[in-house]
Parts: structure tokens; C-alpha cells; sequence
């Protein structure tokens, strides 16, 4: 059996950050495992401007900023194998993959990085009501669609969901030359950055229908006409519907990280991102398996994918150079996400591991103004920051400093919270 | 040119009884409306095979029921079918409703069921841990099966197709009358001419029925809406779970499918529409807490899709089948609604048999009685699964992620007898697009290969035939090109 020091599943953003970052930080032996046939992953059919405000302080678009890494990726020399889909991680690090070149094989990793991203939730899984002809697309499916294959899946097009996708889709279709009705989202705020909703459909003058949803489907073969109504207590209101003739829909309700492999090897996962349970090095309970980008929970920019996974790559790194150590020991400390705070990531902190600045991610389960963000060090408020406004569709952070955590005598529990005052 | 028999539609049973014809020297061609083999209700239903002691003792349909589930074996091993017997349990959950479990293991046991037992609430909860509380006692028919319903239709007229019977489809017969000896039959692809007829139209069987006969028969499209959930939970019961029957049926059923997922449903509506497949709201909130009364911490939440299927219910809830008696070499498979899945290799058996004696028919000696499935390299052995994709590389390229679908396995299933020509066609025969994420990934695969393989155009590629295009035309840059 082959063996790498570290075995990359995914070359998306994630995925080539995490593999830059482990070479940079000493680490020769690095296999990234792709299943599609470029390195890039969803950026490459995100052909849009945007990206990479924060890691490069300019506007590029998905392709460009992928290609940023993949270039190192070449420069660094680092393996990869594309159209090469991992079929099983085991809790003891052998990862089975398969090609059509070198068939089913098996490689022994002395650390795995999990980096897979995520998938669109699927119309089954709405439950909408309906007939089931074609024309109904998730968001990204049609994005690849029009953007890579160069064809449009319709002409008329109703979405459900104000995921960014789904934004960034509405305008994409009108500048294709297709007309969208409207954007229902369920939801009373949307899933998706303020910024794509006054760029993608105020500028078009596409509505966004807060609070509705999609109760009927028409058409045998081809989409017809889709009804939405309005939405409350999560019901639709009799009454309320509106009948949109059409030829498409198109869903963009919500992301669902890809952890089929991580399950069958044994991760710990979150009932509430649906990513694996990480600590403060992005490490799941599974010694020397680490994970980062969508994988690990959703993510609104891809710059944060990034950093996310340099952090992970660099950890990686660590943990092959200096042998397992035991993630236990030493001081650990609880994250706890409460009252309108929904997860974080990490959960834990192992105190003598962490870096100086830890930066802690989460997201809130409302639309809150003018609200705090406060963290509590056990029963101690130590940070308290206003925020005019706060959405679940949009990611929030808070900067720990491990000074403050190691004055902190016999610091048990951080607990973030959104408070009004 | 002239058939001898010329049947109408490509489901279950039309297929069933293609197969049966298939043995004999005679010239027999299937029409079908649809695309594909397996379009109406044979590829919407629960894909349970019935024990038997739901349907009327001495009925056609109890005896079909019951033979077509002995047959069941057999015929899946001859032509390659996933099938298993994983029993099935009637649970009944108010104390003073137990004498109607008995009333069922007589009917049972009179319709010639094997193995038939009553259990008690602590041999009912020992076999399955997650019934209802409430559970009282239960009726176990351990010879209850799940099957492929694709595989099954698709099997049987394959089969059918390699021993020589045609196949044509996007042929809608719109009128068909006796001209002499001769039936003449008028589609959209012009005329077709047959000795004898055989009426397997589904839901439109007394369409067609009623056009040659003067006693009418009158079927109903009865709706149900189904549910899928993810494998992950498709262990949640072990069993077929059934509610004790009603006039309507046999009620919301909770199973695990072959494939591992757990199928809830169906619902049983009544309605005008014999296209009429859209789920309601309303539908999927009823089968939902019909499904909660048997079955406790139903994981609903893990639903990967939804669906309807209609049944085709006859007014007096029995098979017809057999010569129209004022429609002389006009044969009726009428009324086939549950269990006809599960009858289906017995109808065709039946029919067979039948249209034999009617015909003086001749076996042929070199019919071929087995047919190979689609490969599905997961079954395999490391070294075999490598050997496999040394010599086809194809068979190293996943195309469903969700399923593990390779490009093998789709190549394969439009190449063969009566191969895909859509989404939906490809999805039936490999399970790509069968899985959690509903095609979202394999889609745009799938079509890559159905272009490259048939030299279909991405503007012309459907999902299901017809009009279910799936594009509408090229954007605007590649237009440009």
C-alpha cells in the first residue's frame, strides 16, 4: 500500500489552501484526491467577480481566485490525482479511492485533511408538493449548466430560495437573456449576503418574496406553472397564492456539507452544521483527521475558506512532525453557542495548542439589530460588541486572544451569546 | 406486417406477458405510449411483493397474488433481479380491532399463504423495536418480499426483447376495430395489424376495453403519495409494516426498499386525471401521521424525495383477465391495481397459458430463459472490480456520487436491449440520480454520455421522453461561437 504524510479530499478552495499551507510549512509528502476533472471545485463554474476581497484585496472571479492556488499547487510541485473518487476513509487513515487508470486502491495517510464541500438540498427534500417534470434545478446544477456547458436550462424561471446561489443565478439567467419572475424565499430574512440581494436582484428589479414558498408544481413532462403562498407559523396561508407561469425552477434552500465519508470513518459530527466536531487546530475526533471549508460548516465567502484551510494544512503539518500528541491533554476548554448564537466552530480549545489569536466562527439563528455579541469566560462577560445588524445568512466571528484564556484561572467554558444589551 | 399478437403497453404486465408470448413461435410486438418500458403505474407503487391474504378468497387476484409471490424467486434469479423475502408484519394497534387479524390469517391461509403466524405486542416489539407503542398484536407473513419494480418491468421485457418480440415506443394507439380476422390498430405511427390483442393499458385499459366491448368496465385512477427517505435510515424497520386494511386498501405501508432506502406510503385518493401523478400537501401530511400510528421516531425529516403513483382500481376490485366475450381474439389484463406488481410473472403465466390453447402455439426450442442485469461493480471483489476496470475503464469513473454510479454501468444500460434514451431511463436501469442529492451532480454527467452515446443533441436530451426537455438552448456566448 502506497503511504502520504497527508491525503487531501477535495481540490476545491479548501482543499488546495489547506495543501499550499502544509507544503509551505514543511511537509513534503501531500496527495490531494479530486473527483472532477480540474482542481478549482465549485469556483470554477462561479464565473462571477467578488472573490478574494479580503485574501487579495481585489475582485476576482471564481476561476481566477481558484487558479491563485492551483498555481501553487504546480509551483509547490504537489501530487494530485483528478477524476479520482475517494469511496472510503477508515478510522485508521487508509483511504480507498477509485479512477479509471489506477482502478480501486488504497493509500495509507499519516494525516487525512477533509476538504469534500458541500451539496444543494434537493427538491425531494422540500417535500414541495407537485408534479415531478423537468425543468426544476437546484442553483449550482443550472450555474454549471449555463456556465460550463454552455447551455440554459429555460426561459422563464421561478426560484425558491434566497440562498447566494440562487442570487447569484437570478442574475445570471436575466443576463442570459431569461426572465425571472421571482425569488420566494420561506423564510421571514434571507438565506443569502445583503450584497447579492441589492447586486443580483434589486439592480434587475427581480422580487424577493420573504416568507413564501412553492406549494404546487404544474406539468407532466415540462414545468408549466409554479403557485407559491405566503408562509406562517412554517404554513402556508389559504388565499395567499400566486400562480407564475414558467418553464423552470430553480432551488437554492440551503447547503448540506458532504460527510458521508467522514461518518462511515467515525467523525463526531454537529446536528446543527452537519459538520464534523472540530477543536481549536480544525481536528475532528479522530486524531490527525482535520477538516475545513464547507465540509466543516458553510461558509458566505470563500476567503474565509481559505484561511480556514491554511490553518487546517498548517495543523496537518504539525501533527505529522510531531507525532500524535494527544489532543486531550492539557487544559481544554468548552465553546458553547447560546441565546441566538447557533453553533461554532471550533467547539473545544486545547489551550496549549492554540495560536496567539484564535478566531472563532458562527452564526446567528435570527435577524437581530443593534444587538451584542458578548463572550462570556465561565460566568465572566470579557467581551461585548454592538452589531447594527446580524443575519443568519451572513457569518459572524469573534477574535480570542490566548493570553486572555490562560489568565483566565481554570477557564472551563466560553459561551457566545447575542444579547440586547 | 401482420402479429400475431400485439400488446398494448410496456409495463409490468404487458411485459410480463411479452415475456410468457416470448416462448412460443409467433410474431408479438409491444406498444407503448411512453419512451420506455415502465412509465405508469408499474414505476410508482410501494414494490412490495404481497404474501396473499389481503384479497378476496377464490378471486383472481388472490390467486394470482399468491402464485406471482412463489414465482417471485425463481424468476429473479433467472433474470437477475434484486429480490427479498423480509416479511411482512399487519399490525394492529387497538385491542378490539384483533379479531380482524385473525379474519386475515384465514383469508390467508384459505388463499393457500404459507407460513402465516399472529404474534403477540412482545414477539411483535422483539422483531421490530421501533413499532408503534400502541401495538397490540400483528399478522407476520414471512414470505412478503420488496423487489426492484424498474428491474422487474425492465427485466421482464428485456427478456421478452432478446427472444424476439418488438418493441415500439412513443406509440400511442388512439384507435383499434376488427376489420375481418384482422385488428387493426391506429397510432401516431400509423397502422398496426395483429391477429389477437392484448389490453395491458394500465389506467386506460377500459379505454380500450370499452372501445371493442359493449359490457363497460370503468377504472379509476387511485392516487398515492409515497415518500423516500435516505439509506442512512433504511434500517428503521426490518419488515414491510402495514396497518390492518380498509376498504380502500392496505393503507400506509412503512418498508425498507431493496436498495435500502425506507419507503412510506402510499395515500389512496380518487380522482378524475389518469396523468394525475402530482403529490398534494395534503397527501404527504396524511401518509405522515398514518405512518406515525405503526411506527414510532419516523425519521421523515430524512426525506429524499416524493412521489405519486395512481392505481388502476377497477369498480369491482378484480383482475380481468381473459378473451372479451363479445370481442372475439381480444384479451383483457384489466383492473391490474396492488398486488399486481406482485402478480405480474403470474398474469404473464396465466395469459400464456391461455392464449396457447386459444392459438395452438408451439414452443420454440432454442428461447433463452435468463438475462444478465446491468453489472454493478460494487458487488465485486477488489481484484475483480480492477480486473473489470482494466479492461473498461469506464467502470473507474463515477458518475453518481450519491449511489456510486460509474460511467460503466450507464454505458451499459443504453446499450442493451431496450436501452436508456433519458434521465429517467438511465436512473431506473444504474440508480443514478436515484440518491440523496436527487441528480443534482449526475445530471449534467448524464447527459454528457446520453450525447455522446446516442447522438441525442443537448436541446433534444429529456428526462422522461415526450416534451421533458431538458434544456432550452444554448447561452448566449456559446450561441455567439
Amino acid at each position: 500500500m502506497k503511504s502520504y504524510d497527508i491525503v487531501i479530499v477535495g481540490g476545491g478552495p479548501a482543499g488546495l489552501a489547506a495543501a499550499v499551507s502544509a507544503r509551505e510549512s514543511g511537509i513534503e509528502s501531500i496527495l490531494i484526491l479530486e473527483r472532477d476533472n480540474e482542481l478549482g471545485g465549485i469556483l470554477n463554474q462561479c464565473i462571477h467577480n467578488g472573490f478574494g476581497l479580503h485574501t487579495f484585496k481585489e475582485e476576482l472571479t471564481g476561476p481566477e481566485y481558484a487558479y491563485r492556488f492551483i498555481e501553487k499547487v504546480y509551483e509547490l510541485g504537489i501530487e494530485y490525482k483528478l477524476h479520482t473518487m475517494v469511496m472510503d476513509i477508515s478510522h485508521d487513515k487508509i483511504v480507498t479511492a477509485m479512477n479509471r487508470t489506477d482502478g480501486m486502491f488504497q493509500i495509507q495517510a499519516g494525516a487525512v485533511i477533509l476538504a469534500m464541500g458541500c451539496r444543494e438540498r434537493p427538491r425531494g427534500a422540500l417535500n414541495i408538493p407537485g408534479y415531478r417534470p423537468a425543468g426544476i434545478y437546484s442553483a449550482g446544477t443550472a450555474q454549471r449548466l449555463v456556465n460550463i456547458e454552455g447551455y440554459m436550462p429555460g426561459h422563464e424561471v421561478v426560484i425558491l430560495g434566497s440562498g447566494d446561489i440562487g442570487l447569484i443565478m437570478a442574475r445570471r439567467m436575466t443576463l442570459e437573456g431569461a426572465t425571472v419572475k421571482v425569488v420566494a424565499e420561506l423564510m421571514p430574512y434571507s438565506g443569502g449576503l445583503k450584497r447579492n440581494i441589492v447586486q443580483c436582484l434589486d439592480d434587475f428589479g427581480i422580487p424577493l418574496k420573504l416568507s413564501h414558498t412553492v406549494v404546487d408544481i404544474e406539468g407532466r413532462e415540462r414545468v408549466k406553472a409554479v403557485t407559491i403562498a405566503r408562509v406562517e407559523n412554517g404554513k402556508p396561508v389559504p388565499g395567499t397564492e400566486e400562480r407564475y407561469t414558467c418553464d423552470t425552477l430553480l432551488l437554492s434552500c440551503g447547503l448540506i456539507p458532504e460527510n458521508e465519508l467522514s461518518r462511515s470513518a467515525g467523525v463526531e459530527m454537529s446536528p446543527i452544521t452537519n459538520g464534523p466536531v472540530v477543536n481549536e487546530s480544525l481536528e475532528t475526533n479522530i486524531p490527525g483527521v482535520f477538516a475545513c471549508g464547507n465540509v466543516l460548516h458553510v461558509h458566505d465567502l470563500v476567503d474565509y475558506v481559505s484561511e480556514e484551510a491554511r490553518k487546517a494544512g498548517a495543523n496537518a503539518a504539525r501533527y505529522i512532525k510531531d507525532g500524535c500528541k494527544d489532543a486531550e491533554a492539557g487544559q481544554v476548554i468548552e465553546i458553547a453557542a447560546t441565546d441566538g448564537a447557533r453553533y461554532t466552530v471550533p467547539s473545544t480549545i486545547n489551550l496549549d495548542r492554540m495560536e496567539d489569536l484564535l478566531t472563532v466562527r458562527f452564526r446567528v439563528g435570527a435577524v437581530y439589530q443593534n444587538a451584542f455579541v458578548s463572550v462570556y469566560f465561565d460566568d465572566e462577560r470579557v467581551q461585548h460588541r454592538k452589531k447594527k445588524i446580524m443575519a443568519p445568512g451572513e457569518m459572524e466571528q469573534v477574535i480570542l486572544q490566548k493570553k486572555k484564556l490562560a489568565e483566565h484561572d481554570g477557564l472551563k467554558k466560553i459561551t457566545i451569546k447575542i444579547e440586547a444589551e | 406486417m401482420l402479429y400475431d399478437v400485439i400488446i398494448i403497453g410496456a409495463g409490468v404486465t404487458g411485459s410480463a406477458v411479452a415475456r410468457e408470448l416470448s416462448r412460443y413461435k409467433l410474431n408479438v410486438c409491444v406498444l407503448e405510449k411512453y419512451e420506455d418500458v415502465c412509465c405508469g403505474t408499474s414505476k410508482a407503487n410501494s414494490a412490495i411483493v404481497h404474501a396473499g391474504f389481503d384479497a378476496a378468497e377464490g378471486s383472481l387476484m388472490a390467486k394470482m397474488n399468491v402464485r406471482g409471490n412463489v414465482m417471485m424467486g425463481d424468476l429473479a434469479r433467472d433474470l437477475d433481479i434484486p429480490f427479498k423475502r423480509n416479511g411482512a408484519l399487519v399490525v394492529c394497534i387497538h385491542e378490539e380491532a384483533k379479531d380482524g387479524l385473525q379474519e386475515l390469517y384465514d383469508r390467508g391461509i384459505a388463499n393457500g399463504v404459507k407460513e402465516l403466524r399472529i404474534l403477540n405486542r412482545e414477539e411483535c416489539l422483539e422483531m421490530e423495536p421501533n413499532l408503534s407503542d400502541n401495538v397490540v398484536a400483528a399478522l407476520y407473513a414471512p414470505t412478503s418480499g420488496i423487489i426492484c419494480p424498474f428491474e422487474l418491468n425492465i427485466a421482464m421485457a428485456e427478456n421478452a426483447a432478446m427472444n424476439g418480440v418488438d418493441f415500439f415506443f412513443n406509440t400511442e394507439v388512439e384507435e383499434l376495430h376488427r376489420d375481418g380476422e384482422i385488428w387493426k390498430l391506429r397510432t401516431n405511427n400509423g397502422e398496426y395489424k395483429t391477429r389477437y390483442v392484448v389490453n395491458a393499458a394500465g389506467l386506460y385499459a377500459d379505454y380500450f376495453h370499452n372501445m371493442v366491448s359493449a359490457k363497460k368496465i370503468h377504472i379509476t385512477p387511485r392516487r398515492g403519495d409515497y415518500c423516500l427517505l435516505d439509506k442512512e435510515v433504511g434500517g428503521h424497520v426490518s419488515c414491510t409494516i402495514f396497518p390492518q386494511p380498509t376498504k380502500l386498501g392496505k393503507g400506509v405501508l412503512v418498508s425498507p426498499t431493496i436498495h435500502g432506502n425506507l419507503i412510506v406510503g402510499p395515500t389512496a385518493v380518487d380522482i378524475e386525471n389518469k396523468e394525475g401523478v402530482n403529490t398534494t400537501a395534503a397527501g404527504i401530511a396524511d401518509l405522515i401521521a398514518k405512518a406515525n400510528d405503526h411506527v414510532r421516531n419516523l425519521p421523515i425529516r430524512k426525506v429524499i424525495t416524493s412521489f405519486a403513483g395512481l392505481r388502476a382500481h377497477e369498480d369491482h376490485h378484480e383482475f380481468i383477465l381473459g378473451e372479451v366475450e363479445d370481442a372475439p381474439h381480444f384479451i383483457d389484463c384489466a383492473g391490474i391495481e396492488s398486488p399486481g406488481l406482485t402478480s405480474s410473472p403470474a398474469i404473464g403465466e396465466y395469459i400464456g397459458g391461455l392464449m396457447k390453447d386459444l392459438m395452438g402455439l408451439e414452443e420454440k426450442e432454442d428461447w433463452i430463459a435468463t438475462r444478465k442485469g446491468v453489472l454493478h461493480p460494487g458487488d465485486l471483489s477488489l481484484e475483480e472490480r480492477n480486473e473489470l476496470i482494466k479492461k473498461n475503464p469506464a467502470y473507474g469513473n463515477i458518475i453518481c456520487r450519491c449511489e456510486y454510479v460509474t460511467e460503466g454501468e450507464i454505458l451499459d444500460a443504453i446499450h442493451r436491449p431496450l436501452g436508456a434514451r433519458s434521465l429517467d431511463g438511465i436512473k431506473r436501469r444504474t440508480r443514478a440520480g436515484m440518491g440523496r442529492c436527487q441528480a443534482g451532480f449526475c445530471t449534467p454527467r448524464s447527459m454528457e454520455i446520453l450525447n455522446r452515446e446516442l447522438g441525442i443533441p443537448y436541446e433534444k436530451l429529456t428526462k422522461l421522453g415526450g416534451r421533458s426537455t431538458l434544456l432550452t438552448g444554448k447561452s448566449k456566448e456559446v450561441e455567439k461561437e
